[in-house]
């Protein structure tokens, strides 16, 4: 880390599965800074989801070098405890069916030297902020797919993480419940102050909500082929701004 | 068409088929249409069952079988489900015991009889020992089987969170998630230990099982078919027990 604003970085980082032969994205450089809400848009399978597992530590990249605390999920620092550096939401959500949703939140939680009561009262301050507060004695299946979502979301962030990671997290949901958890999502940003890095193939989705649009595309290998920070009047979906900055983005992607 | 039965409805016809089953017995053996020397009548059972009560036999056989099947069923069921986690989630040790395990698999339990004679003698040992085996490989393939079932995207989750270490792994996503392929294999190892009790019981060792063994070289049919039947009836209650079991560990599915 150079500096404190730094949250999390690739320095020429390049990822391939045959160790070298073909690579899935290369000469990706990237700074995360503390509170911004990065994504990465690009065109599905061009390895949008690898690049945010290299940086949740959960596959190394081939080159280069990922920066910030680079421990898988680990425990930042034992003065700092019952937290982890780095939380990730998954597209399928991934609830664990054997588990009621308070016990599902608390998942990240165990492990980091707090009792029950302390794992429970976090769960339940995270389902407050995601509003299900009242379905934390239920079984997942009972959920809808929005509500799972958001119980993915609780998880990630109970456990006060510097850096939450997202994979398409609301890329299987109807229109109506996607645009409901984008603005909750933009409200819970806001709320708790959280770096971001946002993976979707949404154009629309990426500009309603980040503050820095970065383009990955090209493919074998993919690369960073543009970087937009729209302004507040790019974000609103009913101006003309919106309307040219999403004809920008695609551009950049047909790249 | 899958037709839907009431609970009621569905008991009352499990009863009714067992009293026409018996009352078809009864029937043939008084028309003279089975041998009455080779098939006892079901009426004859009542006083067979009642001697052997009266001498205290029934309730020793059943005290001694439940010993061996008990802890038989513990060993082999521990056993059996330990190695088969450790094998689905280990693919080393799956490799270094795959050969080992295609040697072994096809020994019947009744094979291993003289070996539980040689090494534990006429004993409670022995006896569980027959029992342990046989149940031992319904829980290695079930617990095997489950755990290479287990969604794998569920690991990436524990790692995300991490859980990524093998006992983390092991507690908080293989044994939940491969519970429901395990209990199954609990529950078939609670038919098959009561059948090996007969095996394990054959030579000499006293129980269920041997006591059917003596009642049969005198020909004493009637005392055969009632601790046939004392069988079917701790079956009926281990696995009617077992249920509930299941309920709890598993209630979290629909």
């Amino acid at each position: 880390m150079t500096d404190s604003t730094c949250v999390a970085s690739l320095e020429q980082a390049g990822f391939s599965h045959d160790g070298g032969a073909h690579f899935v994205f290369r000469h990706v450089s990237l700074t995360l800074v503390r509170g911004e809400f990065v994504a990465v848009l690009g065109p599905s399978g061009v390895g949008k989801s690898t690049l945010l597992r290299v940086l949740m530590g959960l596959v190394q990249p081939t080159e280069g070098q990922v920066g910030g605390v680079a421990c898988t999920g680990g425990a930042v620092a034992v003065q700092d405890p019952g937290r982890r550096s780095r939380a990730m939401v998954f597209q399928d959500a991934r609830l664990l069916p054997w588990r009621s949703v308070l016990r599902n939140v608390e998942f990240g939680l165990e492990g980091l030297g707090l009792n029950r009561a302390e794992r429970a009262n976090r769960a339940r301050e995270a389902l407050r902020l995601v509003g299900l507060e009242q379905e934390s004695a239920r079984w997942p299946r009972r959920l809808s797919g929005g509500q799972r979502q958001r119980v993915g979301v609780a998880r990630a962030l109970t456990v006060d993480p510097d850096l939450l990671l997202m994979d398409e997290p609301f890329g299987a949901l109807d229109a109506i419940t996607r645009t409901g958890l984008q603005d909750e999502l933009r409200r819970i940003w806001r709320q708790t102050g959280k770096t971001v890095l946002f993976v979707t193939h949404d154009i629309e989705e990426a500009l309603r909500l980040a503050t820095r649009i970065i383009v990955l595309a090209g493919g074998s290998p993919a690369h960073i082929v543009g970087e937009i920070r729209p302004t507040d009047a790019q974000r609103n979906p009913e101006t003309q701004d919106f309307a040219h900055c999403a004809a920008r983005l695609r551009e950049l992607i047909a790249h | 068409m899958k037709e839907r039965l009431s609970k009621r409805l569905r008991l009352g016809l499990g009863v009714f088929g067992l009293a026409v089953f018996f009352g078809s017995w009864q029937g043939a053996v008084r028309l003279g249409w089975l041998p009455g020397n080779m098939v006892p009548a079901p009426m004859d059972l009542g006083p067979a069952w009642l001697s052997e009560v009266r001498g205290g036999f029934w309730q020793q056989a059943i005290r001694d079988s439940l010993g061996h099947y008990c802890l038989g069923l513990l060993i082999g069921s521990a056993l059996g489900t330990g190695v088969g986690l450790l094998c689905g989630m280990n693919r080393v040790l799956d490799s270094l015991l795959e050969g080992v395990i295609r040697l072994l698999r096809p020994v019947p339990g009744l094979a291993w009889v003289p070996f539980a004679i040689l090494w534990f003698g006429l004993s409670t040992a022995g006896a569980t020992f027959v029992i342990a085996i046989s149940v031992f490989w319904i829980n290695f393939y079930a617990a095997y089987g489950a755990v290479r079932g287990v969604d794998p995207e569920l690991f990436e989750l524990a790692a995300a969170f991490g859980h990524g270490g093998f006992t983390a792994r092991l507690f908080k996503v293989v044994l939940p998630a491969s519970m429901p392929g395990i209990l199954a294999g609990l529950r078939t190892g609670l038919g098959q230990g009561w059948m090996s009790v007969v095996a394990a019981e054959l030579f000499g060792v006293p129980g269920i099982g041997a006591r059917m063994m003596e009642a049969s070289s005198l020909l004493a049919t009637d005392v055969v078919v009632v601790y046939m039947l004392t069988m079917a009836l701790l079956y009926a209650i281990t696995d009617f027990l077992f249920g509930f079991v299941r309920g709890y560990l598993l209630k979290w599915q629909p």
